[in-house]
């Protein structure tokens, strides 16, 4: 292990074991890590005032030219939950996110599993129709999504918010379950066949089980990007079926009407919600699977 | 059961020709295929044909203009200069964007591939931005940017600007552009910390046991195995950047100066309510949003591919 760590950088070189070079090498990145730490705390530092400027005017009474607000209340609150309906957009953002995952879920597993285990003719192809939704722009296929909807009446709905967000939620479900489908060992299947199971069977009583943790964990990532989606949810969505993150939007486009520090009580809700089902998911999944489909404990090992 | 034991015996036709299901499986066609046919049909139905309809459409301009000219959209597109650039503004901010995002990310990566402590803490607090989205991030930019808001106080404090004069990062170019750092540095930085942790350490070590230092390592080792990563990072980040909608309506200035293409696409469905034009810039969101990809994936064809030691 020491002769590895001597390769690494100087942060992880024991300081007795610097040779002459190692400590030559130190001195110069130093500057160059300052400079790489310094970035991220600039980063994270903005980040902060662009939050917290949220946070702290939905609870003023007034502020203008000052560092901070000249008093504190919590009547913007009870306003804004009263004038944008936010119990009704909740539950609707409820109802929309939670029937998205389950249907995600039924219909993206099983495809998750005979694309990882099958080859097939066309599959090559198969692959691009359910890649396609995760590369292409939202608006992009939006648009015609919606006018399709619209053309069948089932836009201007829950059930059009539904159906719009999952079709980047199945291929999701897909691209998260199919490592977690392949480090599941064939020859389990094969003996549960030998006792004769059916393929149901293997499904709910052997597959299942096994792939609770990367079930969990594709529902989690895909109840996050729902909550989030604004593209196709804003183009489905009637006045009645808005979920926060447009409801959102929309109290800040049509701003000048209202107290700004309504809408910003609305955001820091829609904030809270994230933030809870970030606390949720990160329970089940490591930060990087957020954007990645590769869980980090089983690669560099 | 008995009959679950062995497969099942193949029922040979008249000509000894085994049978038709028999041969199908062989080429890898069972039912438990059709496991795969309810996803398959979903997306058909709601990413396939509202694409091809969608093109389709784009090809039937509408009744108002009376024209049998089935190019009309895409003619008027090019030709009106207003419509045309949105093209270019699009590129202006999503490229700079991702670019920035995934060279900003490689060093902060670098540092953090090994087990070093306090990853997991900033890996976290780097998912919260993307979590909150691009119309909180815009939100909270309408109020810590504004002329009054803290970022200014500070640089009045500092006297780098004055009250008549805040810094302009509002309702222009730049504050798309942060906006759209701010949601995709952290996606690019993930992205890349994941490729960069599936190099094999012991090639890097072994290149400092022959000498090599950090930056001949980097140069000659660790950058060349994560380039088709970071190809895949910035194809990921671009598609973030180009379809910005909210930031540039919220942060920017959305019918000039970032009047970007996803506003084209959106006010011609919603404002005109003229579905084929709409679908017209849509698909040619679409096709450049592809070109783009595929000369990037090209170009990452072209790089070495093979194993990274870990899992690639």
């Amino acid at each position: 292990m020491t002769t590895i760590s001597a390769g690494l950088p100087p942060s992880d070189v024991e300081p007795s074991a610097l040779t002459a070079v190692g400590a030559r090498r130190r001195i110069v990145l130093r500057p160059l890590s300052w400079i790489t730490w310094g970035v991220v705390a600039f980063f994270f530092i903005n980040l902060a005032g662009i939050v917290g400027s949220v946070v702290v005017k939905s609870f003023s009474t007034q502020w203008f030219d000052t560092w901070l607000p000249n008093g504190y209340t919590t009547q913007y609150w009870v306003e804004a939950w009263h004038e944008f309906d936010l119990g009704h957009v909740l539950v609707v953002t409820l109802e929309a996110s939670l029937a998205v995952v389950v249907i995600a879920a039924i219909i993206g597993v099983p495809a998750a599993y005979v694309l990882a285990r099958r080859s097939f003719p066309l599959k090559r192809l198969v692959m691009v129709v359910f890649l396609l939704p995760v590369m292409v722009p939202p608006i992009a296929y939006g648009i015609p999504l919606a006018t399709v909807l619209y053309k069948y009446n089932l836009a201007n709905s829950l059930t059009g918010v539904i159906l719009a967000n999952l079709v980047p939620s199945v291929p999701f479900v897909v691209l998260t379950m199919t490592p977690f489908i392949e480090q599941i060992d064939p020859k389990i299947e094969a003996a549960a066949r030998m006792c004769g199971a059916r393929t149901w069977s293997v499904f709910v009583r052997i597959l299942a089980p096994l792939l609770v943790p990367g079930i969990l964990a594709a529902a989690v990532l895909v109840l996050v990007r729902t909550v989030g989606m604004f593209e196709l949810t804003y183009l489905t969505a009637g006045t009645d079926s808005q979920t926060l993150v447009v409801a959102l939007y929309n109290a800040f486009y049509g701003a000048g009407i209202r107290a700004p520090q309504a809408s910003d009580a609305m955001a820091v809700l829609y904030m809270l919600t994230m933030l809870v089902l970030l606390v949720i998911a990160l329970r089940f999944v490591n930060p990087t699977q957020l954007v990645t489909r590769v869980a980090d404990e089983r690669r560099g090992d | 059961m008995t009959s679950v034991m062995t497969p099942a015996p193949a029922r040979s036709t008249a000509s000894g020709r085994p049978a038709l299901s028999h041969r199908l499986a062989e080429r890898g066609i069972d039912r438990t295929l059709l496991l795969l046919l309810p996803g398959l049909v979903f997306l058909v139905a709601l990413f396939v044909y509202p694409f091809v309809y969608g093109l389709s459409l784009s090809f039937q301009p509408a009744a108002s203009h009376k024209t049998t000219d089935a190019l009309y959209n895409y003619k008027q597109f090019f030709h009106d200069p207003y419509q045309r650039d949105t093209i270019w503004i699009t590129l202006k901010i999503g490229l700079p964007a991702a670019i920035i995002n995934v060279l900003a990310s490689i060093p902060i990566a670098y540092r953090l591939r090994g087990r070093v402590r306090g990853k997991r803490l900033l890996t976290t607090a780097l998912v919260i931005p993307i979590t909150l989205g691009t119309v909180l991030t815009a939100t909270g930019m309408i109020e810590y940017f504004s002329g009054t808001g803290w970022l200014n106080r500070v640089l009045m404090s500092l006297h780098l600007t004055d009250v008549d004069h805040p810094i302009p990062l509002l309702h222009n170019y730049w504050g798309v552009m942060l906006s759209l750092i701010i949601s995709g540095f952290p996606f690019a930085f993930l992205l890349t910390l994941s490729y960069l942790s599936g190099i094999d350490p012991s090639l890097e070590s072994a290149a400092a046991v022959l000498g090599a230092g950090w930056f001949k390592r980097f140069r000659d080792i660790t950058f060349p195995l994560l380039a088709p990563g970071l190809a895949m990072t910035f194809c990921l980040n671009f598609v973030l950047a180009f379809s910005v909608f909210p930031s540039a309506v919220l942060l920017g200035d959305g019918e000039g100066k970032t009047h970007v293409i996803s506003i084209a696409a959106y006010d011609a469905a919603y404002q005109e309510y003229d579905y084929s034009k709409a679908s017209a810039i849509a698909m040619i969101m679409a096709a450049v949003m592809l070109i783009v990809i595929s000369v990037v994936l090209f170009g990452r064809a072209q790089l070495y591919r093979g194993s990274s030691g870990g899992k690639g």
